[in-house]
This record gives C-alpha cells, structure tokens and sequence, in this order.
C-alpha cells in the first residue's frame, strides 16, 4: 500500500547541514524513510512523512537534527490540557535530559495509551 | 535456569503456549492490559553462550512473547528493561525504554561477563529513547538497531545484522489497523453504555403514543444511531482509513459518520413524515459525524504516522466542530421530541 501521510507542512524537523556528517544514523532509525542521503549528504527527503518521534535527534552523534519530538496523539494533548495524569494516560510532558524538548508520557504507536 | 558466569538465568522457549495466546487475546480487548507484564532481567532462549547475540526488549509481555515467539531454533539472551509494562515504541517515547534505563541493565546484569562480544540489538522502534552513541560511550557495547518487525529477526541475525528498506519501515496494514480495533472499541463502548439509556428515556418524550411507545421507536432508534456512530468511529474509519477523503482523522471519521448517518435515514426510511421526523433524522446527521469524529480523532494516537504539531493543528478545528456539530444535532434531535 502507498504511504499514509499526514498533515502537510507541520513538522517541525529541522537538519543543520554544517554538523551533519553523513553517518547515516537518522537513516537507520527513522521508521518514515524521511531521511534520504545521496553523495555522502544527507536531506530531509520526504518532511510530511516525519511523524515527530525524535529518533534522528537522539541518535545523532553530532546534535544536527533537531525536532520538536512528541506522540501525534489527541487523547495526549487533551488529557494534557485537562491536567489529568495517570500510568494509563497518554499525556505529554517535559523531558528531564534535555530541556526544552517535548517527550510523551506514552509514545507514538499502536497501542499508544496501554 | 540456566547456569552461567553471572548466575542462575531463567530459561524460555520461542513456542507460545495456549495460555500466553489467550492472554495476548485478552490484553488487545484492553483485558488486565496494565498488569500483562514479565520481570525485567535476562533470560537465556535455546542454549546461549558467550557469543550468543543479545536482544533488548521492553516487559510488555506481548513483546517479549513476540520477539521469542519469531526465533526458533535461535540461541540468543534477551534482555529485558522495565518499562512499566509498556510496548517498546510508546516505552521509548515516553523515555523508559531509555539510555539510562538500558545503560543501568547492562550494567547490573554484569552483561560484559556474560557475553564476550561487545554489542546489543535493540528493536528500530527503541530509538526514539535511547541514544545509541551514549551507550556505548558508557557501558563499550555498541547498539546495534534491529528491524521494526520481530519477524525479520533471523533474516537480520542470518544476514550480518544487515536490514533491508522493508525491514526498516513502519507499516500501518489494513490488519495493523484491525488488531487495534478491540482496544479502541472497549474504551469507546463504555462511554455509549452510559449515554445510550440516557437517549432512550428522552426519545420517549412527546409523541401522541405514551411514554413507552415512543421511547421503543425513538429512543430506540437513538440507542441504534449511538451505536452507529461508535462503529463509525472506532470500527470503519480505523478499517478504511487510506481510502477515506482528506488527511486528518477527524474529516475521514465525519465523512464515515455522513455516510452511516445515510445508512440509518434509508432504514428509517419509511417513517418519515412530517416535521418532528426530518428534525431527528437531521439531528442524527449532525450527531453521529460529530461522533464518529471524534472517535476518529483519538485514533490518532494508535496510528503509525501521526506527528505531534499536526494532531495540534487537526485539533483547533476538530474540537469545535465536534462540539458545534454535537450540540446542533442535540438540539436538533431534542426539538424533536419536542414538538413530536
């Protein structure tokens, strides 16, 4: 089957040229195909595929990939919203390694909430 | 138990039996889901040695059945990080299926003695948790990221650890999507057992007929309405989703809604006649696409390609016209019953 894609020009994954060194590790991580190096260059070949896991940023060696990483789950940013909490509940909340980036309580996926 | 440089480790088999199948049954119909869990720790499957290869997993015991279930015949450690009793994708994103967590196993299951080769293999779905550079910078083992799917395992170990494109992408299958149902449709059917009677009483206002009378025609024909816009929501969006217009999940759970709204005016066919009659049926054109879109919404979070910054973004539409259209077809349907 074709690719399922979501929203248009949303995602916030951004590369910086300057630190990437073509290691391809984004590539091996990313379960979208985002990533596409060609000559030893990696680029952002397919932005609307990226589901925002943040796999890229945390398993690039060289900080080149950034993103705002989360779960792309409603009932996350509505129990967020409500300030309910609880192991069974997606919510999204504050990463403790690194401030600043969004990290869910439960991740994308099937099954995400259980 | 298995005798090793480490001590004692328990032993499993890749065979599930009939009762891990039935618990696997039970937890995806969302069944003591929480607690469907196996202790964190190493386990040794088939006979492995010391330069058995080792596979990390999350204490989610379907995953763990999965991941021993794909490798008969293997010989291989697995080792299991707690993670509360969550799948490793969502265990990853939410930062348990994580670097300190992995770094702290390797470390207190004494790995470096056990085994004499200096790598893990971790499932591709774990990295949005672990930073593969940072475990090897502080344990020497170096992370070596698996296909998605457990099944690609033995290609993957036969082939020098080398994944193809496939084995890399995640999938979301017409039976990805229906194994995600039962969950979906247990949540959602709690919430319309609750409501549905609440229907069925109204429907019996109005009406020239007595109470009762009426509440068995409209009312009841609330309660199949409910019902409807559930399995809309829950059942048919998740099954047709590719072919359903538009990207945001809330559009194709409202257009699945028109569309069963359509299917419940043709069975009420026959009884229309008059004002209060198009009013209901017209409520229920409102009530069930707002439903089913919101159902359709929450699907959000089990799909496999949805980002955080366009579920927001679906959301600041979505909300309101699921609230708009709830309460013009409440509205709508009360007045029904009102000037029935």
């Amino acid at each position: 089957m074709a690719n399922l894609i979501y929203l248009k020009d949303v995602v916030t994954l951004s590369l910086d040229e300057g630190k990437c060194t073509g290691c391809g590790m984004c590539l091996v991580v990313c379960p979208q195909e985002v990533l596409v190096r060609q000559n030893g260059k990696v680029w952002i070949g397919n932005r609307d595929a990226c589901m925002e896991c943040g796999a890229c940023m945390r398993n690039c060696p060289f900080g080149a990939i950034t993103v705002e990483a989360g779960v792309g789950c409603a009932a996350a940013v509505i129990n967020t919203a409500l300030g309910r909490e609880g192991s069974c509940r997606c919510i999204l909340e504050r990463d403790e390694e690194k401030t600043g980036e969004r990290l869910p309580l439960a991740g994308p996926g099937p099954g995400a909430c259980y | 138990m298995l005798q090793t440089a480490v001590g004692p480790v328990p032993e499993v088999t890749s065979t599930l039996s009939w009762r891990d199948l039935w618990g696997h049954f039970l937890a995806r119909w969302g069944v003591g889901r929480m607690h469907f869990t196996v202790d964190p720790g190493i386990y040794a499957l088939g006979r492995p040695g010391q330069d058995s290869p080792v596979l990390v997993t999350a204490n989610y015991k379907m995953s763990f059945d999965r991941l021993r279930a794909s490798l008969p015949g293997k010989n291989a450690w697995i080792l299991v990080l707690d993670t509360k009793g969550i799948n490793v994708w969502c265990a990853a994103g939410k930062g348990t299926f994580g670097t300190r967590n992995l770094v702290h196993s390797i470390e207190s299951m004494r790995l470096k003695e056990l085994v004499s080769h200096r790598l893990i293999i971790l499932p591709q779905l774990g990295a949005p948790g672990v930073a593969a550079h940072l475990v090897s910078k502080s344990t020497g083992f170096k992370v070596i990221y698996g296909p998605i799917k457990a099944e690609d395992l033995p290609a993957f170990l036969d082939g020098h650890f080398h994944a193809t494109p496939e084995m890399r992408k995640k999938t979301f299958t017409t039976w990805e999507r229906a194994v995600l149902i039962p969950v979906e449709f247990v949540t959602a059917l709690k919430w319309t057992l609750i409501v549905a009677p609440v229907f069925f009483l109204l429907g019996g206002m109005g009406g020239p007929e007595g109470f009762w009378a009426t509440a068995m025609d409209s009312g009841l024909f609330a309660v199949y309405a409910l019902f409807t816009a559930l399995a809309a929501g829950v059942i048919f969006t998740p099954l047709f989703l590719p072919w359903l217009p538009g990207r945001a999940f809330t559009l194709k759970g409202m257009c699945m809604g028109i569309l069963c709204a359509g299917c419940l005016a043709l069975y009420r066919g026959w009884r229309i006649e008059g004002w209060p009659d198009s009013l209901e049926i017209l409520g229920w054109f409102f009530l069930v696409p707002a439903l089913a879109g919101y159902f359709a919404m929450n699907f959000t979070g089990a799909s496999t390609y949805t980002s955080l910054s366009g579920v927001r973004k679906e959301m600041k539409w979505a909300v309101p016209a699921e609230i708009g259209a709830g309460i013009t077809g409440l509205v709508l349907w009360l007045g029904s019953r009102l000037l029935a």
